[in-house]
């Protein structure tokens, strides 16, 4: 891990709230995972990934992409390691990393368009909710 | 004015590391009273103790100082070296140098001054300790089982047969726990009531135990050896005595529709029955809340068809008192509540189901007669998926779930699987494993049979979703880890090895028996790794999984662990009572009452005594301590407004000695 990636790790990690060593690596959010099958590094591995300091691995997976933001593995993880919160973060990193800001809440009206899912809708308003 | 000498053990480096081992023995010289100080690199060891002997002898010591480590380590030992030297043993006082000051210390700097610190508070109380005598009480030579599983059988046999009485109370109508509705044992595969119930005949036999089925522990009070116990016997609305067991009365209740808890709710049984066939006692309950009678007051059929009018509606419960010396808790275990797992479809559908219902699908006592079928349309299985750890082995925050492994379930499974394969060799099954555990003797030979002999799919990874589908097939997405893919398999049945959790009765047992129990409601040993079948209360004993999650052979074998503790115990006439309880100063107590309602033992009580006090003569109110309840917790000494109350060995004079010491 060069100090950059360690940054980008540590940031990650403080972003999701997620302690990675939690994970018992038993596939129960992966299993739930309605994504799964488009999903190059899958949802169980992104502890461990994180773990061995694969960062670039994950900022450059399909699956910081993929994720519907549902968080059925977040519901379900039986160790409350919360991956969905990980993937979040990945991606959350590499969308700092373009700088500047993307989007602010009121461009956000005018983008809803009757082909999103409704479901990323709601799992946005639930995920985001404090 | 005291002769003290003061011992200061370096414990190798595990205080000599962090203190100053020589300056605190240094220091030690200057305090008042102390003629003596030294140090030395294991006061505990034979030489140490001799050291200590020693010095009482030569310098005439009357009272000694031990800075060690805690007092629950080595104060005992310490005490017998002053006794064997010729001073009374409370005369000893340990400053605990190690767990309180060098192991949370990392330097010296900071090390020495508090030892030097926790050695002059020690002098200081040692200064003001008076010779105490240990006194004595009885030993009623009769033993509580509580829990009539294997557990509590094995305890009691053990105990029986070492010549002791023991009575055993058992909630449910028979004995026999959760063992009797096991099939087959892992991993020999022996019949388990094959193997049970020749234990509860035994049980049953036994001149010396006496078993309380259908009856429940309501009242605890007393001490080690001298126990007073209330059990509420519930009536069974059938008179023992009478009954011969013959079956009539089930077979023509009309009352049918109750879920039968013995098959775990699979199918149904009468409202006057019998759980099982090798019960035992061989005599049926009524169940008042789904008996016809009870509600309305009509029917009566079970109590005009038995032939010996054993049937008795009027009989009432039956409260009963009884001493003993000793207690085994035992209360075993059940399964959690699967209905949390509604993505497993627990409660959905009724081809999803446990493992111990897995066990009276297969046991030929059972709901299917030890046909292997589906509880939805009774066809043989072909597809099976067994999910391992559900509920066990989750995070502490986990709503659903426990935080350990419940240990026996990947044995269960392997067992399970075998047995399908056996009767039913054109079955797939496939086995969710998160880890497969098999430590214990013969253990992973079983499981490898499983998979090389039965050819068991065994797929690490787990189970996101099982959905019914229209075809009454169950749907199950699942995911291999090691392949690194889905897996989609349409199984016929799901079985969950659900995480097992202490009977819930332990709570109100605890309270009853002042005994801790963990976060999970496991008991807590008295010592995790030496003393793990003692309570922490003194002559309660546990055995089973009411202290961890385990298996028969385990379970058995701390049985009889139990058993020897109790057999220690009810073998002796006397035992040693503790001399620091509390002794109250009877020209300062003005009868008020407050420590006898804050006394959790009920020791005390008051008593009208003739009082001199400056020359007056009159008769007043006192508190008085009966010495064979008081459990010296000092409870009274901190609630007594005028500070009448001293606890002896730890008197007021002294801790406040102790604290002047810490200010200085």
């Amino acid at each position: 891990m060069t100090p950059d990636e360690r940054l980008i790790r540590d940031e990650i990690l403080a972003i999701s709230e997620v302690d990675v060593t939690k994970c018992m690596h038993c596939g129960k959010c992966s299993a739930s995972c309605p994504a799964y099958d488009v999903m190059d590094i899958k949802p169980h591995q992104f502890p461990s990934y994180m773990a061995h300091g694969e960062i670039r691995e994950l900022m450059n997976s399909t699956t910081i992409w993929e994720c519907l933001g549902c968080s059925t593995c977040i519901e379900r993880c039986p160790r409350n390691v919360k991956p969905g919160k990980l993937i979040d973060g990945v991606r959350q990193a590499v969308i700092r990393q373009r700088g500047g800001s993307h989007l602010y809440p009121e461009q956000i009206p005018a983008m809803v368009d009757p082909q999103m899912p409704q479901q990323l809708l709601v799992s946005v308003l639930r995920r985001e909710r404090k | 004015m005291q002769r003290i000498g003061v011992f200061v053990c370096h414990c190798g480096t595990n205080i000599a590391a962090t203190v100053d081992v020589s300056k605190v023995a240094e220091a030690a010289k200057h305090e008042p009273g102390v003629v003596y100080a030294v140090d030395y690199t294991y006061m505990c060891s034979e030489n140490g103790q001799n050291l200590i002997a020693q010095a009482i002898k030569d310098y005439g010591l009357t009272a000694i100082v031990v800075c060690s480590c805690s007092p629950r380590m080595h104060e005992a030992t310490f005490r017998a070296v002053a006794e064997k030297a010729g001073i009374n043993p409370f005369m000893v006082e340990i400053a605990n140098i190690r767990e309180q000051c060098s192991w949370v210390h990392k330097d010296m700097e900071e090390g020495t001054p508090k030892a030097i610190t926790l050695m002059k508070t020690a002098v200081a109380k040692v200064n003001l300790d008076s010779p105490l005598q240990e006194g004595e009480s009885t030993v009623t030579k009769r033993a509580l089982v509580i829990g009539g599983g294997i557990a509590g059988i094995q305890t009691a046999l053990d105990i029986a047969d070492a010549g002791y009485k023991v009575d055993i109370v058992e909630k449910l109508p028979s004995i026999g726990g959760r063992m009797s509705q096991l099939d087959k044992t892992f991993p020999t595969l022996d019949c388990s009531s094959c193997i049970l119930t020749p234990r509860m005949t035994e049980v049953n036999q036994n001149p010396n135990i006496r078993i309380f089925t259908y009856s429940e522990v309501t009242d605890v009070s007393g001490f080690v050896g001298n126990f007073t116990v209330q059990i509420t016997k519930h009536s069974r609305s059938v008179r023992a005595e009478d009954c011969t067991g013959c079956g009539i009365c089930t077979s023509k209740c009309p009352s049918r529709k109750t879920p039968n808890e013995f098959n775990r709710g699979l199918d149904t049984r009468p409202a006057i029955y019998i759980p099982f066939a090798q019960a035992i006692p061989n005599v049926p309950v009524i169940d008042k809340e789904h008996c016809i009678h009870f509600k309305t007051g009509k029917c009566g059929i079970c109590s005009k068809v038995c032939p010996s009018h054993a049937v008795d509606y009027e009989l009432k419960d039956e409260i009963i008192e009884e001493k003993y010396g000793a207690i085994v808790v035992a209360t075993g275990f059940d399964m959690i509540d699967l209905h949390k797992f509604g993505e497993l479809g627990y409660g959905v559908s009724k081809d999803v189901v446990s493992s111990i219902e897995l066990e009276r699908l297969m046991n030929a006592a059972g709901p299917t007669s030890g046909h292997l079928e589906r509880m939805s349309d009774h066809k043989q299985p072909k597809e099976m998926v067994f999910i391992q750890c559900v509920g066990s082995r989750c995070a502490p925050d986990d709503r659903r779930g426990k935080t350990y492994c419940s240990k026996i379930c990947c044995m269960y499974t392997a067992k399970q699987a075998i047995l399908i394969k056996d009767h039913y060799p054109d079955t797939n099954i496939h086995v969710f494993y998160i880890d497969v555990r098999t430590p214990g003797k013969n253990f992973d030979e079983f499981y490898r049979r499983a998979v090389e002999q039965y050819g068991v799919d065994y797929i690490k990874g787990n189970v996101g979703k099982v959905t019914p589908l229209p075809n009454g097939k169950l749907h199950v997405h699942g995911v291999d880890l090691l392949d690194q893919k889905d897996v989609e398999i349409d199984a016929d049945m799901v079985v969950l090895a659900g995480a097992i959790e202490p009977n819930p009765d332990i709570r109100k047992l605890a309270t009853m028996l002042t005994l801790s129990i963990d976060n999970n409601n496991f008991l807590n040993e008295a010592h995790a790794k030496l003393r793990p079948v003692e309570a922490a209360t003194a002559g309660v004993f546990m055995s089973g999984v009411v202290q961890g999650p385990k298996d028969i052979p385990e379970t058995v074998a701390q049985a009889g662990a139990a058993a020897i503790k109790v057999v220690g115990l009810l073998a002796k006439d006397k035992l040693k009572t503790n001399p620091c309880i509390a002794e109250p100063d009877e020209l300062y107590c003005n009868g008020c009452s407050v420590c006898a309602n804050v006394c959790p033992y009920g020791a005390i009580t008051y008593v009208d005594k003739e009082i001199r006090d400056h020359g007056l003569r009159e008769t007043r109110r006192i508190a008085s301590v009966n010495s064979a309840l008081c459990k010296g917790c000092g409870a009274c000494s901190v609630a007594c407004p005028s500070g009448a109350m001293n606890l002896k060995g730890f008197t007021n004079r002294q801790i406040m000695a102790e604290v002047d010491t810490v200010c200085q």
